[in-house]
């Protein structure tokens, strides 16, 4: 479960605060896939960040199965991510000098060796279709391939929330419906909570339950015309 | 909750990384390389050397100790060397003389040294002879054995006669290798080898004659050689002799070499600094390249320890790289060295690889490159999660961050501790860190200043392409300030050597020029004055210039004995031994010379008796004057008494006043000058200087005199000069080798800056190619780029060169200074091309590549 209370953010711009999100209230509850929507500045990728710990806010709160994560240090958020969150990026962010696999196992790595590591990370290759590029580095596999492996490594932990920023908005239409596809597929396998970022509105339908931003604050919050499940929890 | 230090992994991610980017990166470790290989080879060197020396020791003296003394042995000497020999102690006498000889084939004449043996000497190793087995000829009736260099400068052959005082001798053969000669001995000049008879016949030494006695000593046995200084030690001391033991000569000529090569070892270090200069900005250029992997890695859970650990193990592995490089190219090195020095060393060195300076070489490389990446790896630490989503998001740097002034502060103790390790003495260390650090600082202030200058200051009608290359000087993250600090730090040491040789050079010349004495005569005999004027062109007779010397030592000094007053506790009010124990040549004269200065008291009026009569002991107390520093090592001032022995008489005198004296000016100096009256009739020995224009001339004055006065020996100062340019332009080369050293190392920096940035280049030339730039132009930007990179490096080194060359001419070597701009000019247009040169090899990639593939590589 996903709570984020009185959740606000300034950025200083020409020397006074400019505000990105104004005192926002969202509960997202586990297991659920929840799309947020809006325009260019509308805050989409700063509530993104701020609900994975990837920065602080200026006022609010955000708790995370239940834990403050902003009481902890920058050091503990890390340490919380590690065993909790998963991440898909826009632009992949594979590790361009180590290969596939390698990439994979980074996540289980941090994590401390585990047995049958290797296995899993192989599994989920093989599981997002890349079973014969295991040894191949970022820079020889297509967007479409390098966003499989930032897939598979995203589920790499079996995490419990799972934060996607674009991820289909540097591919093609077919491509992009593809790793949807397959991002939707591992989600309900693993249980995950998916927060899912995008412009893509066709996309965001396929979700729970659509947060629409507008200048910092949810202009609109409402279920996907084509989500595959019900609601599970609104606000 | 805290994250981990997760050190498996970092090492596993380190490795990983470890197979891809070290490639631009590793171009900076050839400059941790090259100083390493330095240090290795310079530190193992030393050892053998030491070694060498050592096991070849008896070798080196020819025998196993040695009696020495500036003056023929005493009665109780010999009486101690007659006792020995008694006792079957093998002993040989070897006595050593400048003197001038003839050639009378060629009517050449030069001053040489005259080495008269006795049989056996030497006792240990082989001499050889061209012919070969003629050691030994020049112990028969009328033979000498000559160096090699007397037959060219004299222009004779084997079988020719030398005249040598009254003595005329047959060159028997050539002595090719002498196993007790070290380098700078024969540099000195030439010798010839005769018999103690032959000497004796020459009548070469008269009284006061510069000669050197030594009687070598063959004892085998350790524990002899010791048992001779317990019981004669009193009486060598007392007579003034020096006693050596062939092993106590290796160890000093061994700390010699040692102490030379800790200065080099210092120059190696130099190198190595400028290289972890280098790795510095490798490492700072690696991680904002690495920025966006660094910010997923903290998303996905990577702690700021682990992280950062991850990328300081690959710093480490890059530099362990480098140093294991330099490791194998120093032993390689080491192994070269004996081959290359064969000629100036005085035994042959053999080489062992020596597991310390290996292990020093490879420890000092690792950590030089460690302590360096240090500060930039920091910035792993600030790459925050958030830049994963955000890539322009830049955490706001911290204000105090502890760790940073810790890692400064352990860069600043590293610098310290090594410098301080590697020089001869820590302090001369220390100073050599603070003199680089004030170097290092005032280069980058002059180069900082002239960016500014320049990016105010540039036309702002030059052309587009012009304008484009010096501003990527001020590109984000460009490494300009710190090739400008390596680059110049090389032209500022090349600069500075060039500036002072130039200035000491014209400096002596001056010196050697018109209406300087150019002939100096020494050892003339008081009867022999005006024979020797006699033989001089009748118009210069007039202005030669007599000099009478008489040697004399210190009886007591305010009526306390040398003993008593060396007893003083107190070290301040202690006279320094040098300046009690040593005998002065003397001189009494009524004026000041020419090149002294009273500094305290008064010079006396001259009006003093000097009627004839011996003078000495007749009055109780007469003037002298002391050279002020020498007056300072005895701790005397003016008014204070100093009681002389003149050959056995005993002089009282006042020190009435305080001279410095010039001691660059080629005349006859003194350290004490006795008020005239008192000398005039103590055994004395004269040396005129007088200035004969012409050089046939001057050789017909020298051939003259070795046939009328065999004891008088003349120097032609204009072959002092030409030793003296020979000396400079060893020194000059050998400096100028270090000075290179450290240019190399900038171009290194130069090379690895290239590689670091050459992405950004790539995709810069890539944009302007598709915005419509020709060929031409690219090249034009790439061009004023370096121009400008070049040129702002090299007048940084050259403006900071000649302001140390300034200061030092003046202060160091008391010479005025001049800029020399050509000379200037010269090193500023080489470092230029060069930077030029490999800045556009380095670059050529950018007008080879076609525009789309670079566009579409994504940014790593």
């Amino acid at each position: 479960m996903i709570v984020a209370e009185g959740l606000g953010k300034n950025y200083t711009s020409g020397g006074r605060p400019l505000p990105v999100l104004r005192s926002l209230d969202l509960e997202i509850a586990s297991e659920a896939f929840v799309a947020v929507v809006g325009p260019s500045g509308s805050g989409k990728t700063t509530l993104l960040g701020l609900l994975a710990g990837l920065d602080e806010p200026s006022d609010g709160r955000v708790l995370l199965d239940g834990e403050d994560i902003f009481a902890m240090t920058e050091d503990g958020r890390a340490e919380f991510r590690v065993h909790n969150v998963g991440f898909v990026f826009q632009t992949f962010h594979l590790l361009p000098t180590l290969t596939a696999l390698e990439n994979v196992l980074v996540p289980i790595e941090l994590k401390g060796k585990q047995v049958g590591a290797r296995e899993h990370a192989e599994g989920l290759l093989a599981r997002v279709g890349l079973g014969a590029r295991f040894d191949h580095y970022p820079a020889q596999l297509s967007g479409g391939e390098q966003q499989r492996v930032a897939l598979a490594r995203a589920f790499a932990n079996r995490p419990k929330i799972l934060f996607a920023d674009e991820p289909t908005g540097n591919l093609d239409r077919d491509t992009g419906a593809s790793i949807v596809e397959m991002l939707e597929e591992l989600n309900q396998e693993a249980r995950t909570t998916l927060v899912l970022v995008t412009h893509d509105l066709a996309l965001a339908e396929r979700a729970d339950r659509i947060v629409s931003l507008a200048e910092g604050r949810i202009a609109s919050d409402r279920p996907g015309r084509d989500s595959a499940r019900p609601i599970a929890v609104g606000t | 909750m805290n994250a981990p230090l997760r050190i498996g992994f970092a090492f596993r991610l380190a490795l990983r990384e470890s197979r891809h980017g070290f490639r631009r990166v590793g171009v900076y470790m050839v400059s941790i390389t090259l100083g390493v290989a330095a240090l290795v080879s310079i530190h193992s060197f030393r050892d053998d050397f030491a070694r060498s020396v050592q096991e070849e020791a008896d070798v080196l003296m020819g025998a196993n100790a040695r009696l020495s003394d500036d003056k023929p042995f005493g009665e109780e000497i010999t009486g101690v060397i007659d006792s020995l020999e008694a006792a079957g102690v093998p002993a040989a006498r070897v006595t050593t003389a400048s003197t001038m000889v003839l050639a009378p084939t060629t009517g050449t004449v030069r001053l040489l040294q005259v080495r008269a043996l006795d049989p056996g000497y030497p006792f240990y190793g082989v001499v050889t002879t061209s012919p070969a087995g003629r050691w030994g000829a020049h112990l028969e009736d009328g033979r000498v054995l000559v160096d090699p260099a007397v037959l060219t400068q004299f222009g004779v052959e084997v079988g020719d006669t030398l005249v040598i005082g009254l003595t005329r001798l047959e060159i028997a053969a050539t002595v090719d290798d002498l196993p007790t000669d070290v380098a700078f001995q024969t540099a000195i000049g030439p010798r010839v080898h005769v018999s103690q008879a032959t000497l004796d016949r020459s009548e070469l030494l008269g009284f006061g004659s510069l000669a050197r006695y030594e009687v070598f000593l063959k004892l085998p046995e350790v524990a002899d050689r010791r048992a001779i200084r317990d019981r004669y030690g009193d009486v060598f001391s007392e007579a003034r002799v020096g006693y050596r033991l062939a092993e106590e000569q290796a160890q000093s000529l061994a700390n010699g070499v040692r102490f030379l090569g800790r200065f080099l070892a210092l120059v190696g270090l130099a190198a190595l600094l400028l290289g972890g200069v280098g790795v510095a900005s490798a490492i700072h250029v690696y991680i904002r390249e690495k920025r966006p992997g660094i910010a997923v890695l903290r998303c996905i859970g990577a702690g700021q320890g682990t992280a950062f650990l991850a990328y300081l193990l690959q710093a480490a592995w890059l530099g362990l790289f480098g140093a294991g490089a330099g490791v194998i190219v120093g032993v390689g090195l080491q192994k070269v060295m004996p081959w290359a020095l064969a000629g100036i060393l005085p035994v042959d060195v053999t080489t062992r690889f020596s597991l310390g300076s290996a292990a020093a070489g490879l420890g000092i490389g690792l950590w030089v490159a460690v302590v360096f990446a240090l500060i930039p790896l920091l910035e792993v630490r600030d790459v925050p999660p958030l830049a994963a989503l955000r890539q322009d998001f830049e955490a706001p740097r911290k204000r105090f961050d502890p760790l940073r002034i810790t890692a400064y502060g352990l860069l600043a103790a590293s610098v310290l501790l090594l410098c301080a390790l590697e020089a001869p003495e820590p302090e001369l260390g220390l100073g050599f860190a603070v003199a680089l650090a004030v170097a290092a600082g005032l280069i980058t202030v002059v180069g900082r200043a002239l960016m500014g200058l320049t990016r105010r200051y540039f036309p702002t009608g030059a052309s587009y392409p012009v304008r484009q290359g010096v501003s990527n000087l001020f590109r984000p993250h460009n490494q300009t300030i710190s090739v400008t600090l390596a680059l110049g730090f090389g032209a500022f040491v090349i600069g500075t050597i060039v500036q002072v040789e130039a200035n000491i050079r014209e400096d002596l010349t001056l010196s050697f020029g018109s209406g300087q004495p150019n002939l100096l005569f020494f050892d003339i005999q008081t009867d022999q004055i005006e024979g020797v004027r006699a033989l001089l062109p009748e118009a210069t007779r007039a202005d030669a210039d007599v000099t009478p010397i008489v040697t004399a030592r210190i009886a007591s000094i305010n009526g306390r004995t040398p003993d008593d007053l060396r007893a003083n506790s107190d070290r301040d009010a202690r006279p320094e031994s040098w300046a009690l124990r040593r005998e002065y040549r003397s001189t009494y004269r009524e004026r000041l010379g020419g090149g002294e200065r009273v500094v305290a008291g008064r010079w006396w009026d001259g009006d003093q008796n000097t009627e004839g009569g011996s003078n000495v002991g007749r009055r109780e107390w007469s003037g002298i004057s002391l050279e002020e520093g020498v007056a300072g090592s005895l701790r005397v001032d003016v008014g204070d008494t100093i009681v002389w022995t003149v050959t056995g008489v005993e002089i009282g005198t006042i020190v009435q006043s305080l001279r410095t004296v010039d001691w660059n000016r080629l005349e006859p100096n003194f350290f004490a000058i006795f008020e005239p009256g008192v000398l005039e009739t103590a055994p004395q020995n004269i040396v005129m200087v007088a200035r004969v224009e012409d050089a046939e001339e001057r050789a017909r004055v020298q051939r003259s005199l070795v046939g009328a006065f065999p004891n008088v020996s003349a120097l032609d100062f204009s072959r002092v000069q030409e030793a003296i340019d020979a000396v400079l332009s060893r020194v000059r080369q050998a400096v100028a080798f270090l000075g290179a050293f450290s240019a190399l190392a900038g171009i290194i920096v130069l090379i690895g800056a290239i590689a670091t940035s050459r992405m950004q280049r790539l995709r810069e030339g890539a944009l302007l190619k598709t915005l419509g730039a020709r060929r031409s132009q690219i090249l034009t930007v790439l061009f004023s780029e370096y121009l400008a990179l070049g040129s702002i490096a090299t007048a940084s080194g050259l403006v900071l060169a000649i302001a140390a060359s300034a200061i030092v001419v003046p202060q160091v070597f008391e010479m005025d200074y001049t800029l020399r701009l050509g000379a200037v000019s010269m090193i500023w247009l080489v470092v230029v091309s060069l930077t030029v040169v490999v800045g556009l090899i380095g670059s050529r990639d950018l007008l080879r590549r076609p525009p789309l593939p670079v566009l579409r590589e994504a940014p790593e």
